[in-house]
């Protein structure tokens, strides 16, 4: 709630007229957000998530400490608009000061003191930037793979050898599909579901290095704070650890536009324990040696087929 | 210099006359006036063409579930949406408006190239109607997004060819637009008018057609290197060739930035004639809303990085384009500050110019902090793709330019026609405008936050209320927009007679004043003498 206090208070400095229509649409949009389903990540619907990782939360205390910053310099330069819109009317015989057409000094304070108000910001930013680059001494590596449309995950370290593929779930699919007549709302996790999701254990360092196959596309999970782009040719890497205690699904999707079915690539994650994980993986390479097939092997070449697999 | 010059081009004019009859006039127009009209009104056409793709996408989105079109076209939608409206609407407005007033404020009697004029005004409705076109062949249309980015631009069909000629056309159009602009006000200017005298809408086209000669040829490098690598073999962005995808994205936002600012600058021109005559106060701070201008202009040149934060740069490179695009703020300040003192002990009315002037103001402005939050490298990570840039660069194009391109036409109509139109429907379809485009917009502030995608046809169910939301938005928006044109239409055929001063109870300044409404077919054939 205090977001979306901000906002309106935000909307409510815009000259009078403007505000009345705006806050009431708002208000009752707020209205309709409460009311409506509840999230699937730790977002409250409106605003960032704060997530489970170290990074997730040193980006949104980042984005919260921007988000204020423009709101009190919303405040100073929308009030003096607002004060100027009510006093200096023609209609209220305002006499223009046709004398006040140029200050050396004014224009100097009000270019320096925005440098410093961005520095204020740009300081806790390259920090960060500093901390999420920081890939070494990772635990556990993963080559995730973009295939239009789906993930292909192969595990390393502890987990080497397993490897799957993570599709859109079935429920979803049929739903999805145009003139289904099957209502998203009825189909769990609507779009935000996979066959097989990303296993990893929690506080647990994870790298994923990320490649592509065919186009652009790029791996997401909000709560994480992970998101980069999965290039053909590229390997892009990015990490995270998830809180303990915080196990659970987390999910994400698709983050480039990736073609016809760029909306109906989901990214889920499941955190478990280190020792669910571990049994996690003993289970994966059990079935895989009782199928008696190995783990499927990557394509040679980005398969046509796959763009008509729905 | 430039008086001799102006005074022979006059000369030459009073052999012309009147117009031509019919659609010769239309078609081997050489005046300003009748060209700078066709720019408008193909522009308001494709406005029009560009937002009924934007209502069918909010129709799309107005619940979750597939109910109109398929995946395909609804790509197809989003990124004709995007070419139609930069390169159909709002660049040809802009150049539209330049070619009516620039002559006028600068006292010229025509822009200095007239027969190259008319060129580049008629290669845009081959351009458009060859880029539309793709959305009857087999294949469709163009669906990986206005940006283009190879490999999934270069896995279309016919289209890539069609597109790629297209964009070819658009780019010498605006180059040519743009040196039709720089020779004009350099040589054309009635003597006595020096540069630092010049109105700042010329001084805002003077900037922006130099930034425009910068950028197109980078464009069309990049879309000749996506048309060789489909069709002859290259593999410029080819990683299995050896080239690089993430190549094109630089190169393509080397491009891309300048032309955000392309679509912006003239719109700061705008609004610095329009706060002052009805502030009835001279524009605060002039010299330094010209400084500001050229310095995000060359800001502009070194802040590409940062549409791809998340493709994989360097810890260096991040820091640079943090730093670089959060400088921007700093110029965009000082204009919305001295915008601001330029209100400070005016005298105010509120006409429909000054309306939508005054949206632009705050609206330009939320759009402004949404690009600062966005410039924050480590949050842009969650930001970048979602809904949240779409609020934001809609934010700062909708109410941002094309609101100024509202006031513009608001502002200077009764010139070019002769005629006042209804103030009471300018005022409704001002305030339907600004109350919708929020409605439209803001919500998406945070279905981008919550992690809604941008560039999706159908969402996850969370998604949905705000989603609703802003599609009523779109509907209310998109139908105001019809009064538009009922209120230019209305004006184009009568009226109450409008004066030479057009808005005489305020404080218009500027050599376009001087002359009669309508402005005549020949203006300024002897050269105005200016104090």
């Amino acid at each position: 709630m205090r977001f979306n206090r901000a906002r309106a208070e935000h909307d409510n400095s815009r000259p009078r007229g403007f505000s009345g229509a705006a806050a009431l649409s708002l208000a009752s949009c707020a209205a309709l957000a409460l009311s409506g389903t509840a999230a699937a990540n730790t977002s409250n619907g409106y605003n960032l998530p704060i997530g489970v990782t170290d990074l997730s939360q040193a980006m949104y205390g980042l984005h919260m400490e921007v988000f204020w910053i423009c709101v009190a310099i919303a405040v100073v330069v929308f009030g003096v608009m607002i004060y100027s819109l009510v006093t200096f009317r023609q209609s209220k015989g305002a006499i223009p000061d046709t004398t006040m057409v140029h200050s050396t000094k004014v224009e100097i304070i009000w270019t320096v003191i925005p440098v410093l108000i961005l520095v204020v910001m740009a300081v806790p930013a390259a920090d960060l930037i500093l901390k999420q680059e920081d890939t070494r001494n990772s635990e556990l590596s993963i080559r995730v793979t973009g295939y239009q449309w789906k993930w292909q995950y192969q595990y390393m370290n502890a987990g080497e050898g397993v490897d799957f593929f993570s599709t859109l779930k079935q429920d979803s699919n049929f739903a999805r599909q145009l003139g289904s007549g099957i209502d998203p709302k009825t189909v769990p996790n609507y779009l935000l579901d996979v066959d097989k999701p990303l296993v990893i254990p929690s506080g647990t360092k994870v790298r994923l290095l990320l490649t592509s196959m065919d186009v652009i596309h790029a791996w997401w999970v909000p709560d994480f704070g992970a998101k980069r782009s999965a290039i053909p040719g590229y390997v892009n890497e990015l990490w995270f650890k998830v809180d303990p205690g915080k196990e659970g699904i987390y999910r994400g999707q698709c983050a480039a536009l990736c073609g016809r079915d760029h909306g109906f690539m989901p990214v889920v994650v499941d955190v478990r324990t280190p020792d669910d994980f571990k049994k996690w993986v003993e289970d994966q390479k059990a079935a895989s040696k009782q199928a008696g097939a190995p783990a499927p092997a990557v394509p040679a070449d980005p398969p046509t087929s796959a763009r008509v697999i729905n | 210099m430039a008086h001799d010059h102006a005074a022979d081009t006059a000369h030459h004019d009073d052999h012309h006359g009147e117009p031509a009859k019919g659609i010769k006039r239309w078609l081997f127009a050489t005046n300003h006036k009748d060209i700078g009209t066709m720019y408008l009104v193909f522009s308001l056409t494709m406005f029009f063409i560009g937002g009924a793709m934007a209502m069918i996408i909010r129709a799309e989105l107005f619940k979750p579930g597939l109910q109109l079109v398929d995946p395909a076209f609804f790509n197809q939608m989003t990124t004709m949406h995007a070419l139609v409206m930069i390169f159909g609407a709002v660049m040809p407005s802009f150049v539209g408006l330049a070619n009516w007033m620039i002559p006028l404020q600068v006292g010229a009697p025509d822009m200095a190239l007239p027969r190259m004029n008319n060129f580049s005004f008629w290669i845009l409705p081959f351009a458009f109607t060859i880029l539309l076109s793709t959305l009857f062949i087999p294949g469709g249309a163009p669906a990986g997004g206005w940006t283009m980015y190879p490999p999934l631009f270069l896995q279309g069909g016919n289209y890539v060819a069609l597109a790629i000629f297209a964009v070819h056309l658009m780019g010498a159009s605006s180059i040519m637009g743009a040196i039709n602009v720089i020779v004009t006000i350099m040589n054309m200017r009635a003597p006595g008018m020096n540069l630092l005298k010049m109105p700042l809408f010329c001084w805002s086209w003077l900037i922006t057609a130099y930034l425009l000669i910068a950028v197109m040829p980078v464009l069309a490098g990049a879309v000749t290197m996506l048309l060789t690598d489909h069709y002859f073999g290259t593999s410029f962005f080819n990683a299995a060739g050896g080239g690089d995808p993430v190549m094109f994205e630089h190169v393509f936002w080397f491009f891309g930035h300048p032309e955000v600012y392309i679509m912006i600058l003239p719109a700061f021109g705008i609004i610095s004639e329009i706060l002052p005559t009805f502030s009835r106060k001279p524009l605060f701070g002039a010299t330094s809303m010209i400084y500001a201008i050229a310095s995000i202009a060359f800001l502009s040149f070194i802040v590409w990085g940062h549409h791809m934060f998340v493709d994989g740069m360097p810890l260096a490179a991040q820091v640079f384009f943090m730093m670089s695009t959060m400088l921007i703020a700093v110029p965009t300040g000082v204009k919305v500050f001295n915008w601001t003192a330029t209100m400070w002990k005016g005298s105010l009315s509120f006409e429909p110019p000054m309306l939508f002037a005054l949206s632009f103001l705050f609206l330009f402005t939320i759009g402004g902090f949404s690009g600062v939050m966005l410039a924050i490298v480590p949050v842009d990570f969650q930001y970048n793709q979602t809904y949240f840039v779409v609020a934001h660069f809609h934010y700062v194009l909708v109410p941002g330019a094309v609101f100024a391109i509202m006031a513009a036409v608001y502002y200077w109509l009764p010139k070019w026609t002769g005629n006042m139109y209804s103030m009471g429907l300018a005022k409704t379809h001002f305030w339907l405008s600004t109350i919708f485009v929020n409605v439209l917009f803001f919500p998406q502030h945070f279905l981008g936050l919550a992690g809604m995608p941008r560039r999706i046809p159908d969402y996850a169910v969370q998604f949905s209320d705000w989603n609703m939301v802003s599609s009523i938005g779109g509907f209310g928006f998109g139908l105001s927009q019809i009064l538009f044109l009922v209120v230019i239409v209305q004006c184009a055929r009568g009226g109450k007679k409008a004066s030479a001063e057009v808005w005489d109870g305020a404080a218009p300044t500027g050599l376009e004043w001087t002359i009669p409404s309508p402005a005549p077919y020949h203006s300024f054939a002897v050269a105005p003498e200016i104090k």
